[in-house]
């Protein structure tokens, strides 16, 4: 079976690495096609992996030795367990189709070849990342799936917008990185190891507050690239890159990363539920602070990013309150409708020429019949209708946070879940419904590409029928995982699920109804909380004012005065010490043969007089 | 008490002598002060047992040196006195005496700390002369001939340097050249 | 009673005499005086040193120095001559083409 894991591992590397020949010359579909069929290749391999795992396999290769300097021996290794592979699938999966799908999305670009090259590697370091025995291996993959980050979100560097987000998310991460690399550092300070089996099986006898200390920093380093609250406002910006990367890395893979995280150290969160308890409340005031976000937004791919945000705040509950394989299932099912709903998103932007404003929209269920049904079924899973993929995991969420005693944090995920409805429908019923605003801008929207929209019918698919594969998924995660007791009665969980699915079928019908009359007045935005929600918070000014500004100037400073004045100068003294003293010197080489003599005598008097009265120290 | 009055006078000579040398504006008075105190110089190897190196001072100072310097001197105008602008008289004296004074510390101090012993002692009843023979052919037989091998290159660089017709010489040639 | 100290400060003299010589004159023939000079001051040391200490190293050492005395006359000697040739004095101040 090994032969699968390599298969499946490096099939996206090459793909790279053949179509990054291509990144100077002209669109070449050869790319296209080439890194499409291997992700695919890939995907096929780890389904074939998933069910051998299934089997009660589990492969633990080793590839090579890595680093092995002192006591530190660090391997490439790769295990597939049955949480690996699920990621494994669920990433294969969508990147394969995200990969057809910019076949016809990324067509008339000029970066046509690149994209491919980036969306390949970022596949390869995503798997890395996920197959990793090691921390130190899921910390390159870490960085490898934040480089790519970096390259798509920039892809269109040429737009400055674009630039700065990329470097936005670059920062961020890289400042919450730092808190992760500390807890690897004191991982490997108090176990001698980065091996997952080695400090899982060693973490129950270290002292439990450098475990909660190791657990706190590995959050940190989750919330950046999960973009948990502080480090959020990453996430929203990078929408400047292309759709499809949005949907790739910025909802279903990457960023899910931080959950995968805590998810896989789970045997070191199990043992200190006090972080769980941070995680759960942070998650939980994320979902419902980015859902309130994505409320009044009117930037299409805007609203979906914040509904990202809130939806993983749910996963990070679900991790927090020790849930983790229902942590995981969202994880999947959310990855599945949340790339369907930006892949349709994407659709409507290529019909609408980039556009991005949803007023501007309106009515395009006529033009775009098959993107708005895609896109309703996304929604529907996204607000957690029966029998819709989103219904049973996020339901599983709420009940698990309602078991725990938790109400507070129920009460807040079930308000999360009714925002989520409106806002889910709010952006359906703008886009697809109503006056046909676009008419008057002058757009002509049409339906994408036939193959286009077949490469999205597996993740429709999926999206409604996931949700049926709770019970065997439980059983095949649990295997690895802890398993979740729900300890209240069956009555009281149904009671939950009625209660959830009636406030949200309610508040959609609600939504419906009320934008089909025409939406709500103009007063509305004048509002002070409605000003509040659409600056997200004034949390970016915030920023500005509060860390951009003061270290804008701090950089200044130290230009202005640290380098210019006191590096270069001495620098440049330096060299004008040498050219004065050259200068000078030069009188020396007269060229008068009693000048030269003159010198050689004071020469040889230094040379004597350093003989004698020069004792080296013994 | 021979030793003494020998030693000391033999001094005032040689420092006369080259005093002379060095001070003298006359290119033959310097020539001529200089052949007189090689040979007293030769008196302070009579004087300390080293014949053969006397006589060798001797005949290849006052012999062959200064000949040639005699034989020098005639292409140059000798009797006229030499003009010379000197400058930087008390650094050129400070930095001599400063010299001497740090070479006499190097050459004192091993024997004031009796650290040399003799490589290759006298024997009693053997003259010097033979004692000579007897290391230069054995011990420094490769450096005596390479140093016969290097008066004979001398030799022939003397002759070649002087017979050479001046319009030969490869600068001169350049030189004409420019010149047309 | 003389004694080493005796020979090798008169060494030390003629040294610096030579010394002396070597940078205050300006006429190239005097300058090859001068180095004789150093030459000899030298070889009286070594004399001196093999006398007293029985070694006759020292003696050798002269020996060679002597040669070498002998080649660089013959060698100087003959570029005096050959610079007089071309330029006509031996002044030292003539030879100025080094300037840097």
């Amino acid at each position: 079976m090994e032969k699968y894991l390599f298969v499946a591992l490096f099939a996206p590397i090459v793909g790279s690495l053949f179509s990054l020949l291509f990144t100077a010359r002209k669109k070449n579909v050869i790319t296209a096609l080439v890194t499409s069929g291997l992700l695919l290749f890939s995907f096929v391999s780890s389904l074939t992996l998933l069910f051998a795992v299934h089997d009660g396999l589990v492969l633990h290769v080793k590839l090579m030795d890595w680093i092995s300097a002192g006591s530190l021996n660090l391997p490439f290794g790769f295990i597939v367990d049955n949480v690996s592979v699920i990621m494994m699938v669920t990433v294969t999966l969508v990147s394969s189709v995200v990969n057809i799908y910019s076949m016809g999305y990324m067509a008339h670009d000029k970066g046509y070849n690149r994209f491919f090259t980036y969306i390949s590697a970022f596949v390869f370091s995503m798997l890395i990342l996920v197959m990793s025995d090691n921390f130190v291996g899921l910390f390159i993959g870490w960085e490898g799936v934040g480089l790519c980050s970096y390259l798509l979100i920039g892809f269109w560097y040429e737009k400055e917008s674009a630039s700065w987000a990329g470097n936005e998310a670059f920062i961020m991460n890289r400042v919450a990185d730092l808190g992760m690399l500390m807890g690897l550092f004191l991982i490997y300070w108090q176990f001698g190891t980065f091996s997952y089996e080695e400090v899982f099986a060693h973490v129950g006898s270290v002292n439990v507050g450098v475990v909660t200390t190791i657990g706190l920093l590995l959050f940190i380093g989750a919330m950046g690239k999960s973009a948990q609250f502080p480090f959020h406002t990453w996430l929203a910006d990078a929408m400047e890159g292309p759709t499809p990367v949005s949907a790739l890395i910025h909802a279903a893979t990457m960023v899910t990363a931080g959950v995968y995280l805590v998810i896989r150290a789970s045997d070191l969160f199990m043992l200190v539920p006090e972080v769980g308890h941070i995680i759960a409340t942070l998650g939980t005031f994320v979902a419902v602070f980015a859902a309130s976000m994505a409320l009044v937004n009117r930037d299409l791919k805007r609203i979906i990013a914040y509904s990202t945000l809130s939806q993983l705040g749910y996963m990070f509950v679900a991790a927090g309150l020790g849930a983790y394989w229902i942590a995981l299932f969202h994880l999947m099912t959310h990855a599945f409708f949340k790339s369907l709903l930006f892949l349709g998103a994407g659709n409507i932007m290529h019909a609408m020429d980039d556009e991005l404003d949803i007023k501007k929209m309106g009515g395009l269920f006529g033009a775009m019949p098959y993107t708005a049904i895609l896109m309703a079924v996304a929604s529907v899973a996204l607000c957690g209708v029966y029998p819709f993929a989103g219904f049973f995991s996020k339901d599983a969420i709420l009940a698990a946070a309602f078991n725990g005693g938790n109400f507070y944090i129920w009460f807040a995920l079930f308000i999360g879940a009714g925002m989520t409805a409106f806002y889910s429908f709010r952006l359906i019923m703008l886009v697809f419904f109503g006056d046909k605003v676009y008419k008057k801008l002058g757009f002509h929207p049409h339906e994408t590409y036939p193959f286009v929209l077949w490469a999205l019918l597996p993740l429709g698919i999926l999206s409604t029928v996931a949700g049926f594969f709770e019970k065997p998924f439980e059983e095949f995660v649990t295997k690895v995982l802890d398993k979740y007791e729900f300890s209240m009665a069956h009555s009281t969980e149904l009671g939950l699920i009625f209660l959830t699915s009636g406030f949200v079928i309610l508040v959609i019908v609600a939504t419906i109804y009320k934008y089909a009359k025409g939406g709500f007045s103009k007063q509305l935005e004048t509002m002070p909380l409605f000003l509040l929600l659409k600056n997200q918070y004034y949390i970016p000014k915030l920023y500005e004012v509060a860390i951009f500004k003061p270290y804008y100037a701090l950089s200044r400073f130290a230009w202005k005065q640290i380098d210019v004045r006191i590096i270069d100068f001495s620098v440049d003294m330096i060299a004008k010490i040498l050219y004065r003293s050259g200068q000078q010197s030069r009188k020396m080489q007269s060229g008068n043969l009693s000048d030269m003599l003159r010198w050689m005598v004071v020469g040889i008097v230094i040379l004597l007089a350093i003989a004698i009265f020069y004792r080296p120290m013994v | 008490m021979f030793e003494t009055v020998a030693f000391y006078t033999f001094s005032i000579l040689v420092i006369g002598m080259f005093g002379i040398v060095v001070f003298s504006k006359n290119a033959l008075y310097a020539m001529s002060a200089l052949a007189g105190g090689m040979i007293f110089i030769s008196g302070f190897f009579f004087l300390l047992g080293a014949d053969f190196l006397g006589v060798v001072q001797i005949v290849v100072y006052t012999g062959a040196v200064m000949a040639l310097y005699a034989f020098g001197m005639m292409f140059f105008d000798a009797t006229r006195d030499v003009k010379e602008n000197i400058r930087f008289k008390k650094i050129i004296y400070s930095l001599a005496i400063l010299s001497a004074i740090f070479t006499i510390f190097i050459l004192m101090a091993p024997i004031y700390s009796m650290r040399i012993e003799a490589a290759y002692p006298t024997i009693q009843g053997v003259g010097n002369v033979q004692m000579i023979g007897l290391l230069i052919f054995t011990k420094y037989l490769v450096p005596f001939e390479v140093a016969a091998l290097m008066l004979l290159a001398a030799m022939i660089a003397g002759i070649v340097l002087v017979k050479v017709k001046i319009e030969e010489t490869p600068t001169n040639i350049e030189v004409a050249r420019g010149e047309k | 009673m003389i004694t080493l100290t005796h020979y090798l400060v008169l060494s030390g003299i003629l040294f610096s005499l030579g010394i002396v010589g070597v940078l205050r004159r300006k006429n190239l023939l005097m300058l090859f005086f001068s180095t004789e000079i150093l030459l000899n001051a030298v070889n009286v040391g070594f004399a001196a040193v093999s006398k007293y200490y029985g070694d006759l190293s020292g003696q050798i050492f002269s020996f060679f120095i002597i040669a070498i005395a002998a080649s660089e006359v013959a060698v100087g000697l003959g570029l005096l001559v050959l610079w007089y040739k071309r330029s006509g004095t031996i002044d030292l101040d003539s030879l100025q083409m080094m300037k840097g």
